[in-house]
């Protein structure tokens, strides 16, 4: 039906009470996602959208059960709020603030792995299962239940290939947005995996940019061991080397990290690469209809 | 965010690597009273920020005071990679018998930070890693522990077996720069061994994290304002991320992958991106008055286009924003806008009475502004 989340996940907001964990809370509740309980500290005891507010994570999962939780958190303050979650036991963290320093994730991510938890981002849009759960700030105007898993490292540019996908028809179990960091909690490959093995999925797109080799790591993968067909789409082809392009890990080092390398890797596994984002669906059937995954 | 040069080796020496004194200078007066302090022999290097200084002739050795002089007055007269040399640094040349490399910097696919050494230093390391890969050796650092001295130890004898504790100990002091510094690159290159066994740093580079900034403050307060394109620190300041390109077609956007997606479509339909511009998930249309006034200051723009997707961000405000800025001055370049996602209706009721060109799709927009640029009708 959809990875990551299903109808039982028990969110919880981490800064509710800000302007941006706020806003989205209010969305979030809107789409039917069960916002059980938001967390900040010196305001635990209040509610904020009629959710209850706890000073510290540990205290909110007791009382609320939550099993999800969402980072708002200013960024000198999110990793430390991402190891407070993982250490109450949450077992899927999205973490949208932006700026977080990668030093802090460094240290972050083998504490969140060794608690058993999940984390997603930091700097990204968080994730959308249509009908069933949104966890972020996907617009969930713009999605349809479907049959088409999409991974992203981009927050709008992820929206504008998801709109174009309704609007042809074409539905999605899942849309999570990764992040644009260089050092993010899941990777491609790891959303790859999940979307392989979840039996609603048909088909993959990937949209993924400049800068790292995550895009590599997953060309192989699809290659060693996925059956769905996937279809991508890399923006950054015209970046100047050197330059950071607005994300954090969008920067082309050297001679890594370029989109024609991202390109010839995922087009060597298999992978079309659409040349346009709107071309993205036009791709997707071709492979889609070629592998004998079409719709019913 | 870039050190200098000098900044880095201020840095590295008060951390007790083995950096020799140097001077900053901005006139040839100045360069030679450094040079005669020093003692005659001096390298005298620019200080700009930017790579490939040597090759661009920005870097020379000097025999007395009076040819010290005469090189930095060469060098000062000097524009490397679009930057004027403002600062000159001056240093007791060295004899070297042996140029070493040794950084720290982040391994994105292993999640951690790692040393790198080689033994063919003074030449750029992405080079030593095309030409020979072998060359390079690489040492993990713990995630939480960091450059454990057993490690800096297999590096430091690794490299260079007659040194090697004296190069741990140089790896270890690096890694603390590194890490308490919050840097993303900290590098020594060239390493140099003096014919007498002794180590020297020649150079130094540090990168520090934008995003780490605000809690060294010390450290923020040296970003040198002159050499940044004025530009783009305008839009820092404004908290826009804009990067300034070489073509004619502007182009405002809201989100990084979005705004890259817009560069490579004006390029697939055959025009040429003036700019990346990414005005952020806000909604204050402050932010698209200071847009427009960036990119219209950039003399080779014949044509400007929106592409905003709503989310976070609201079209009527990026509407509103684009009314504000054109009615307090009328734009001189055509303006094509493609707004959707949030509130888009209200924001296509706030244009439709303005001369503003409107586009439905990605695509639509991009070859609007193109052939508005270029003077001809859309296709």
């Amino acid at each position: 039906m959809s990875i990551l989340v299903n109808r039982d996940t028990r969110v919880l907001v981490q800064g509710i009470t800000g302007r941006d964990g706020g806003f989205h809370t209010k969305q979030m509740l809107d789409y039917g996602t069960a916002v059980v309980a938001g967390v900040t500290p010196g305001k635990g005891g209040t509610t904020a959208h009629g959710v209850p507010v706890f000073h510290d994570v540990e205290s909110a999962v007791r009382a609320t059960g939550a099993n999800a939780s969402i980072v708002y958190v200013p960024p000198l303050g999110a990793a430390d709020a991402v190891c407070e979650a993982a250490d109450a036991g949450i077992r899927l963290i999205v973490c949208i603030t932006e700026g977080v320093p990668v030093q802090d994730m460094v240290r972050t991510l083998p504490y969140v792995h060794a608690r058993g938890a999940r984390l997603l981002g930091p700097n990204c849009p968080g994730l959308l299962a249509p009908g069933v759960c949104k966890i972020g700030i996907l617009p969930g105007s713009i999605c349809t239940p479907g049959p088409i898993g999409v991974v992203s490292r981009s927050g709008t540019l992820t929206y504008e290939v998801v709109y174009q996908l309704t609007v042809a028809g074409i539905g999605q179990t899942t849309c999570v947005g990764i992040g644009g960091d260089p050092l993010i909690g899941t990777r491609f490959l790891d959303v790859l995996k999940l979307f392989e093995a979840d039996a609603a999925t048909e088909a993959v797109v990937l949209i993924g940019e400049i800068g790292g080799s995550d895009e590599e790591e997953a060309a192989l993968f699809v290659r060693s061991s996925m059956e769905k067909p996937v279809v991508g789409f890399i923006a950054g082809r015209t970046a100047p080397p050197g330059r950071r392009m607005g994300h954090a890990g969008a920067i082309v080092s050297g001679c890594s990290g370029t989109a024609s390398d991202k390109v010839a890797a995922l087009e060597r596994s298999g992978v079309p690469v659409a040349p346009t984002p709107s071309a993205v669906v036009e791709c997707l059937r071709s492979v889609w209809q070629s592998n004998g995954r079409s719709t019913r | 965010m870039n050190l200098h040069e000098y900044q880095a080796r201020d840095l590295l020496r008060a951390r007790g690597l083995p950096v020799p004194e140097h001077a900053v200078v901005a006139t040839v007066e100045e360069a030679r009273q450094a040079a005669e302090r020093f003692g005659g022999r001096v390298v005298v290097k620019a200080q700009v920020l930017a790579g490939g200084r040597g090759k661009a002739g920005g870097v020379k050795l000097a025999a007395s005071p009076a040819e010290a002089g005469e090189v930095a007055a060469r060098i000062l007269e000097l524009t490397i990679k679009g930057l004027p040399v403002r600062r000159l640094l001056i240093a007791p040349a060295v004899d070297i018998a042996r140029e070493f490399y040794v950084g720290i910097t982040l391994d994105r696919d292993a999640e951690r930070p790692v040393l790198i050494v080689s033994a063919d230093g003074g030449m750029e390391i992405e080079e030593v890693a095309r030409v020979s890969p072998e060359r390079i050796l690489r040492f993990p650092l713990d995630p939480t522990r960091g450059l454990e001295p057993f490690t800096a130890r297999r590096a430091g004898f690794a490299l260079c077996p007659e040194a090697g504790a004296t190069v741990a100990d140089l790896c270890r002091r690096l890694a603390a720069v590194y890490l308490d510094l919050d840097a993303s690159l900290a590098e020594v290159n060239p390493l140099a061994m003096t014919p007498d066994g002794r180590l020297i740093a020649l150079d130094a580079k540090i990168v520090l994290d934008d995003n780490a900034l605000a809690r060294h403050p010390d450290l923020a307060a040296r970003r040198d304002l002159d050499a940044e394109d004025a530009r783009e620190r305008a839009a820092r300041e404004r908290g826009l991320t804009y990067i300034q390109l070489d073509g004619d077609v502007a182009c405002v956007v809201n989100g990084a992958g979005l705004a890259m997606a817009t560069m490579d479509l004006i390029q697939h339909y055959g025009g040429r991106p003036a700019n990346f511009l990414d005005i952020g998930g806000s909604s204050n249309p402050e932010k698209v008055t200071g847009a427009l006034e960036i990119i219209q200051a950039d003399p080779n723009v014949r044509a400007i286009l929106f592409n905003i997707f709503g989310g976070i961000t609201r079209c009527d405000d990026v509407a509103r924003g684009i009314l504000k800025a054109t009615e307090k001055s009328p734009p001189r370049l055509p303006i094509v806008v493609r707004l959707i996602g949030t509130n888009d209706a209200e924001a296509r009721r706030l244009l439709a009475d303005t001369p503003l060109g409107t586009a439905v799709s990605m695509d639509e927009v991009v070859q609007k502004a193109i052939a508005l640029a270029h003077g001809t009708s859309p296709a």
